[in-house]
């Protein structure tokens, strides 16, 4: 369970948000909207860690983040608006090398049925630089296949995703949330997926 | 354990797909120290006396070009953000990838220097100190800079910044590596100056990691 108490963030001389609360149960997840420059992604940061909040503290199953940093980090997995896709290496080096820094050993079996799953079948040995933009965010978002996590934490998850593409993500996150996950997730589409909750920052 | 290796077989394997920016380092390293013996002509006496700190001088500049890319491009696609959340602690992830950079631009100088010092008429003794020297100098080189590189992260401009912060922490190394070699030629003996260099080692791999995720954090806020 993450809950956050009277979040308050402050980029430069700018309150982005005071006095947030919020929190999200096992099979629950949260769909953070916002006008541009809102603070979204500030907020995404926040949870995760990645900046420190000015006010208000964030819990995981009551304990304040801060204080348990490495079980929370193995419970929580971050999909920001960058790639983390290197370039220059093949999709399925790609994944293995993003389970290797969580510490986790990836079969290759599994990471290549997280390839197939998400319509990169043939795609395996190429040089990531080869693909669409499309294709790029699929390779990222393979890693919610083969990482095992609790709590989702994925900003604009369908940027650049084709129809069929978010379809398969909305899918997977219903299913990560039937079996007891959570996910928060900021997007400026509606999304077809149940259990949901709205932050209008 | 996984990680670090992990991040140092990445590291290698980028640098194999992209080799142009590890072979510039080290050609500049060859063709700098070149051109003294070319320039001075053969004057033995001479080039025997300015090698040490042609070779240290070459070698503090050619480890400087790589560092700039030490962090930017993990930085650049967001790779530095999965670091930081990693569960393994972003200090050991920073040990790899310093790790990477002096296998890529540390390792090669000193397996090459012995050739290049054969131009300015070192003996085999004195290519043994200057090679002993590179390599306790070398790392040393990798981890102060991963400082600078730190620090200099995401600034415009930070390239220059980045050698005005950096080439004056390299003064102790240049002058012990450096002066290795002259105590070795002039017959003092080396050690004194060699355990020094190994005493500065030693302190930057306890602290220069610590210092390096410390700048990181603040550059990621």
């Amino acid at each position: 369970m993450l809950t956050a108490h009277g979040l308050t963030c402050v980029r430069g001389e700018r309150r982005l948000f005071a006095g947030l609360d919020l929190a999200v149960g096992p099979g629950e997840w949260l769909h953070v909207r916002g006008e541009n420059g809102a603070g979204k992604t500030s907020l995404l940061r926040l949870l995760v860690g990645l900046m420190m909040p000015a006010e208000g503290e964030i819990r995981w199953d009551g304990t304040p983040v801060a204080k348990l940093t490495d079980e929370y980090r193995r419970q929580m997995l971050f999909l920001g608006h960058h790639g983390a896709v290197k370039e220059e290496l093949t999709t399925l080096e790609n994944l293995h090398f993003a389970a290797a820094l969580d510490g986790a050993e990836l079969p290759e079996r599994e990471a290549l049925a997280a390839l197939h799953r998400f319509g990169l079948r043939g795609r395996e040995e190429l040089p990531v630089r080869f693909l669409s933009a499309g294709q790029k965010r699929r390779v990222l978002l393979a890693r919610l296949v083969t990482r095992k996590a609790k709590l989702w934490v994925l900003d604009e998850p369908f940027t650049a995703l084709d129809v069929k593409a978010v379809d398969m993500l909305s899918a997977l996150i219903g299913e990560h949330l039937a079996a007891g996950g959570m996910a928060v997730l900021t997007s400026h589409q509606a999304m077809p997926i149940a259990g949901g909750r709205v932050l209008q920052l | 354990m996984n990680a670090i290796l992990a991040i140092i077989r990445r590291d290698l394997l980028l640098a194999m797909r992209r080799k142009s920016e590890v072979l510039t380092a080290v050609f500049f390293f060859v063709i700098v120290t070149s051109l003294f013996p070319l320039g001075i002509g053969p004057e033995s006496a001479l080039l025997k006396k300015i090698a040490p700190g042609v070779l240290w001088v070459a070698a503090l500049l050619a480890t400087m070009l790589g560092l700039q890319r030490m962090f930017a491009p993990d930085h650049h696609d967001g790779t530095l953000e999965q670091m930081l959340l990693s569960p393994t602690p972003l200090g050991l992830l920073v040990g790899g990838k310093i790790a990477a950079h002096w296998l890529l631009s540390g390792l090669p100088l000193v397996l090459l220097a012995p050739v290049l010092g054969l131009q300015f008429d070192l003996d085999a003794g004195a290519l043994g100190v200057l090679m002993l020297a590179l390599l306790l100098g070398t790392p040393l080189l990798s981890l102060i800079g991963a400082i600078g590189a730190a620090l200099t992260l995401g600034l415009r401009g930070g390239g220059v910044l980045l050698s005005l912060l950096v080439l004056p922490l390299y003064v102790p190394a240049l002058i012990f590596g450096a002066g290795a070699v002259e105590a070795h030629v002039s017959g003092l003996g080396a050690g004194g100056h060699l355990s020094l260099l190994a005493a500065l080692l030693a302190l930057a791999i306890f602290f220069a990691p610590w210092a390096t995720t410390a700048a990181l954090r603040i550059a990621l806020e």
